[in-house]
């Protein structure tokens, strides 16, 4: 393992009051083995982890996925994947928490079950009911920023746009609609989706985004674990750009000397 | 406004015709069609060409990348539970046929729940209730009664059943069901009409609409096939290629699935007058996944285990294992006549074993019935 740093002193991600340390978050489907999951995991430093309920049976001492995720050291995030409509989404929250004892939830509703993109107004109406009934609701949402504003007025403790389809790999198609989300939220802003590349990650932390979610790049790379490691610093080097406040992009280029230097140097006076 | 179903869309499209188009099928269309970012409807013919065959390899590798993609390195498994093998129909390749002369059994609630008991210890949560097609003999009461009794036991289970009608599927969906496959056996209406001499399963385009039935009555899985020996396979991939992409923009909340079953010998005397290689099996496995990168695809074990083997990670989502295909087979009654013979005799373990194998995680749960009914 390398010794480069999976978190930064100093910096932490707070989602409704709680601190994590590493900002980025990694799903469980897709891996060749829950082994080769949990290497992942663990390679990937990340201190947050989704799980789809489909996938999982709660009632199951047996369950092969549960047992091999760690409660003390990740805190689970149940997933309501293949939930399509609000309905459905606020059952299986709720067989979550019945269940599991879950009270945070990564809210997807996704009707179509080819791209899986996100449904703005069952997510929307699914939000409202999750938080009353006292969840936490990190809803998966199109990179929409009125609706980023509308979830975050139910009382998402997130919004987690996608970059691109899930498990598209493409990287940061929505960049444009994600920065003006970054920009005007109240909520930490989790890049979510279709991140196939460590440099996604990094391209999407630069920006200031708070966080990155990633799965199937990291599942399906030759060497999971090698690529949850890749991940890992890149997310904290696009962090670390961000923190440093990188000097902006100019189609010009910006010469050291420049040729209106002589006003601030006085030459003319 | 009423939709054209894919009877209407078919209806002008002589089969000689769409023979005739894979025919002509140039090297240059089929390289063309194999490396496209965006497979067009048009482009369907294609892949599915004898042209096609010298980029198997190619095909097989992009499928593999695809699949990877989109469903992981997993392979979902389930288990077919035969609920009776009473039929009213005579279909000359089927095991089940009415003219058939073999002892006929349906299996009562408390036995379906005793044979799915056995499925759920070996490890299956997604079963497929299979039945032969006889409305008098194994009621719509009777399956909405089993899948009842079986609630709370499976994450899924789905049916492959004789064609009904809309409310009659909303019924079975209310009941727990959430998925339907129904094979419409051979695209080609006068294959069909040949081999599907009586019986209300004689009627082509009914049996072709019932699965548009099914997606009015919002089963989330919509499971295609053709039985593959009965008519040119080239034929019917085109046409399961197109009525799988029909019907996933109409229902475009259900998942399409596809299977691949080739004629297996049973207790009739059918010889298929169309047999399907290897070779040519993969060929329409993956180009089905490159012209549907979203579907399921099925893979039963009427195959030999060799080449199921080989299929784990080639396209291939979803296969069952240790399947036996006559009423009360797995405990029951395990002497009762079969549909059709196995090729893959392996437990469910061994094939579950071998699917880790190869560097894939078997998969026995991937719903949850809480999305249908729940505690409220």
């Amino acid at each position: 393992m390398s010794d480069i740093p999976s978190t930064i002193e100093g910096d932490k991600l707070v989602i409704a009051g709680r601190e994590f340390s590493s900002r980025l978050l990694v799903g469980t489907g897709k891996f060749e083995s829950p082994q080769m999951m949990a290497a992942a995991l663990e390679a990937s430093g990340s201190e947050l982890v989704t799980m789809a309920l489909r996938r999982v049976d709660l009632t199951s001492p047996d369950d092969s996925m549960m047992n091999h995720l760690n409660p003390d050291r990740y805190l689970l995030l149940p997933n309501t994947s293949g939930a399509r409509d609000a309905e459905e989404a606020v059952r299986l929250a709720k067989m979550s928490r019945a269940a599991g004892g879950f009270d945070w939830v990564k809210l997807e509703v996704t009707p179509e079950p080819n791209y899986l993109l996100p449904d703005p107004i069952e997510t929307l109406k699914a939000a409202r009911e999750l938080v009353k009934l006292g969840f936490t609701v990190l809803p998966y949402m199109n990179a929409d920023p009125i609706l980023a504003k509308h979830l975050e007025d139910a009382g998402c403790a997130t919004v987690m746009p996608l970059a691109a389809p899930i498990g598209s790999n493409r990287g940061m198609k929505t960049k444009d609609q994600i920065g003006i989300i970054i920009e005007q939220a109240g909520v930490p802003v989790v890049v979510d989706a279709g991140l196939g590349a460590p440099s996604h990650a990094a391209e999407a932390m630069e920006m200031g985004a708070d966080a990155v979610l990633v799965n199937t790049a990291i599942a399906v790379a030759d060497d999971p674990v090698r690529m949850a490691e890749a991940f890992k610093i890149g997310t904290v080097a696009g962090r670390m750009a961000y923190l440093a406040g990188p000097g902006g992009e100019s189609r010009l280029a910006r010469a050291s000397s420049p040729l209106t230097g002589f006003l601030r140097t006085g030459e003319t006076s | 406004m009423t939709r054209p179903s894919f009877a209407d869309r078919i209806r002008g499209l002589p089969m000689d015709v769409l023979r005739r188009r894979l025919d002509d099928v140039t090297e240059g269309q089929a390289a063309g069609a194999v490396a496209a970012p965006q497979i067009t409807d048009a482009m369907i013919p294609a892949l599915f060409s004898r042209a096609a065959q010298g980029h198997l390899e190619t095909m097989a590798r992009r499928a593999a990348a695809i699949t990877e993609r989109r469903f992981g390195k997993v392979i979902n498994l389930f288990a077919p539970l035969y609920l009776s093998n009473e039929c009213a129909n005579i279909c000359l390749y089927c095991g089940f046929s009415m003219n058939v002369d073999i002892p006929r059994r349906s299996l009562t609630t408390d036995e379906v729940v005793d044979e799915a008991e056995h499925l759920r210890r070996q490890g299956f949560r997604h079963l497929l209730l299979v039945s032969g097609e006889h409305r008098g003999a194994y009621s719509l009461n009777a399956m909405a009664d089993a899948v009842e009794a079986l609630r709370g036991r499976f994450a899924s289970v789905s049916i492959e059943v004789f064609p009904m009608e809309t409310p009659e599927y909303r019924r079975l969906e209310t009941a727990g069901v959430d998925g339907l496959t129904l094979y419409q056996e051979t695209y080609d209406p006068d294959v069909y009409a040949r081999l599907h001499t009586k019986g209300p399963k004689s009627r082509y385009e009914y049996r072709l609409h019932a699965i548009e039935k099914g997606g009015e009555a919002g089963f989330r899985t919509l499971g295609i096939g053709a039985l593959l020996g009965l008519s040119d396979w080239r034929v019917e991939a085109t046409m399961l290629a197109m009525h799988a992409r029909y019907l996933a923009k109409r229902f475009w909340k259900s998942r399409i699935a596809i299977s691949f079953p080739r004629v297996n010998p049973h207790e009739g005397d059918y010889t298929p007058e169309h047999a399907v290689s290897d070779a040519e099996l993969v060929q329409m496995i993956v180009a089905m996944r490159l012209l549907l990168p979203d579907a399921e695809l099925v893979l039963s074990t009427r195959e030999r285990a060799a080449l199921r083997d080989h299929l784990v990670g080639l396209g291939i989502t979803r296969m069952s294992a240790g399947s036996k295909t006559n009423p009360g087979g797995y405990k029951v009654e395990q002497s009762s006549l079969k549909q059709f013979d196995i090729s893959d005799e392996r437990t469910p373990e061994q094939v579950a074993a071998m699917i880790e194998s190869r560097g894939f995680e078997p998969v026995w749960k991937d719903f949850d019935p809480t999305f249908l009914h729940g505690p409220l």
